[in-house]
């Protein structure tokens, strides 16, 4: 099962230990960590389920191809790492 | 009416609380930390204080008090539906699509005083929701959204448009006028069922000739209702000072207001519609103070005549901007406050006459509001 693992950034606004997950896709693995995390989903995604503009993805340390549909193919073996962009802080 | 005594200063490293004590108004507790506090609505009904936050990579966030701001706890975020298929958004002047998300909560007001729960929250990039639990929900007023019209509106010093004012008439709660750059006046009387746009006779001389009186291109900055004279607004509008006395039905120009009719804020006296206060900065791509100095602007006879009040206030080299939410009033109509882009504050209890600085070292301050607003 694919590992999902987030930024200490987010830490301290929501819970999001790591966690390996079902699924073949960004979109799939995402979708069931948000199961078990609701929470975490509008601090990564937004409304339309896109990855948020200022957020970045790597799987297995290449950076996400497909922001809209998060279809990037994720192997069983894969690891994902969830971390914000170095644009858009703006604080 | 009892004088305020407490007043929440939201910045963009955190929400601050100011009271009043013995010897003055301090800064009595910081929350929010490092974090970019936009906006504070205080729920007098309930005693619910909102913060808005928005944390430039993970968006915004509503957090929710019922401790007057000891504890917090996250609530609802205004959500944006799924666009239909095959829709595509109208693109902004600058090429970008109105996007169906939460850009920013620019907007926070309770409903009726009989509404307990109700709350109307206005964002960018133009959308009106409604919660009826406090906000641990919140639903988009599909009316206003899906008119076409709206689409219209275009973004005013910023990419997307937004609403930043929400008058709820306290004589009958279904009657609202909102206020959007650039999208003017809107106004229903059916708690949102129907839609009409108010703006009439707001001008916009930055639009080509003949658009400039189109009520659905107008930048109003703030839009503020008399609390007992319900049909008198006042609008600080990006092309100067308007007022309407007919609910924001029409409006008229108020000209000759020096040192300029420029700025973002307004407050209107809570008993008499006549007397409104204004921040003037110099127009319009500038926007500082006229001189480097800082000054209100108070008018007592609806906009006739202006007096300049400067006691208290820096007259030298002062670069101070004040944001269209941070001024307010409270109900004595003796107490004001605002703040300022460099991180001042500032308090009035006669009505602006005189000013105490009760800081010079706040982070940039978004917005200041009254707790009992």
């Amino acid at each position: 099962m694919p590992t999902i693992r987030f930024t200490d950034n987010i830490q301290r606004h929501v819970g999001c230990p790591p966690l390996a997950v079902s699924g073949s896709s960004v979109r799939e693995a995402l979708a069931a960590y948000f199961a078990t995390y609701p929470r975490a989903y509008g601090y990564v995604l937004d409304e339309q389920g896109r990855l948020r503009e200022h957020m970045a993805i790597f799987v297995n340390g290449g950076q996400l191809r497909d922001r809209v549909g998060l279809t990037d193919v994720v192997e069983e073996d894969g690891v994902i790492d969830v971390i914000q962009a170095l644009s858009g802080g703006e604080q | 009416m009892s004088r305020a005594s407490t007043c929440h200063v939201a910045t963009k490293k955190g929400l601050f609380t100011v009271t009043r004590g013995a010897s003055g108004w301090v800064v009595s507790r910081a929350a929010f930390l490092g974090d970019n506090c936009t906006l504070t609505m205080h729920d007098p009904r309930s005693g619910d204080l909102i913060a808005a936050l928005y944390h430039g990579h993970f968006g915004a966030k509503l957090h929710r008090s019922r401790d007057e701001g000891v504890t917090w706890q996250e609530i609802g975020t205004p959500a944006y539906p799924p666009m239909p298929e095959g829709y595509a958004p109208k693109m902004t002047h600058n090429g970008k699509p109105i996007d169906w998300a939460l850009k920013l909560v620019w907007a926070l007001t309770p409903g009726g005083t009989h509404e307990r729960g109700t709350v109307w929250c206005g964002t960018m990039p133009g959308g009106l929701f409604k919660s009826e639990d406090g906000g641990d929900s919140w639903t988009l007023d599909r009316r206003l959204w899906d008119d076409p019209q709206r689409e219209m509106w275009m973004g005013g010093g910023a990419d997307y448009p937004g609403i930043h004012s929400i008058c709820v008439d306290p004589r009958d709660a279904k009657h609202i006028v909102i206020g959007i750059s650039c999208g003017g006046a809107w106004v229903t009387r059916d708690g949102g069922a129907t839609w009409s746009v108010g703006g009439k006779g707001m001008r916009a001389e930055y639009m080509p000739p003949d658009l400039q009186f189109d009520p659905n291109v107008q930048d109003p900055h703030l839009v503020v209702q008399c609390p007992s004279h319900p049909d008198t607004l006042w609008a600080q509008h990006h092309n100067g000072i308007f007022r309407s006395t007919d609910r924001a039905g029409s409006w008229s120009e108020i000209t000759n207001v020096t040192p300029s009719a420029f700025g973002f804020a307004v407050a209107v006296h809570p008993r008499d519609a006549e007397t409104a206060w204004f921040v003037p900065a110099v127009k319009d791509e500038k926007r500082y103070p006229s001189d480097g100095r800082v000054v209100v602007n108070r008018t007592r006879d609806g906009g006739k005549t202006f007096e300049t009040l400067t006691a208290g206030l820096p007259q030298q080299h002062a670069y101070d901007l004040v944001y269209r939410h941070a001024l307010d009033i409270d109900e004595s109509g003796e107490v004001l406050a605002f703040g300022s882009t460099t991180g001042s504050l500032w308090v009035t209890e006669n009505g602006g006459d005189s000013w105490q600085t009760v800081s010079s070292h706040l982070p940039p301050i978004h917005s200041v509001r009254f707790a009992g607003q």
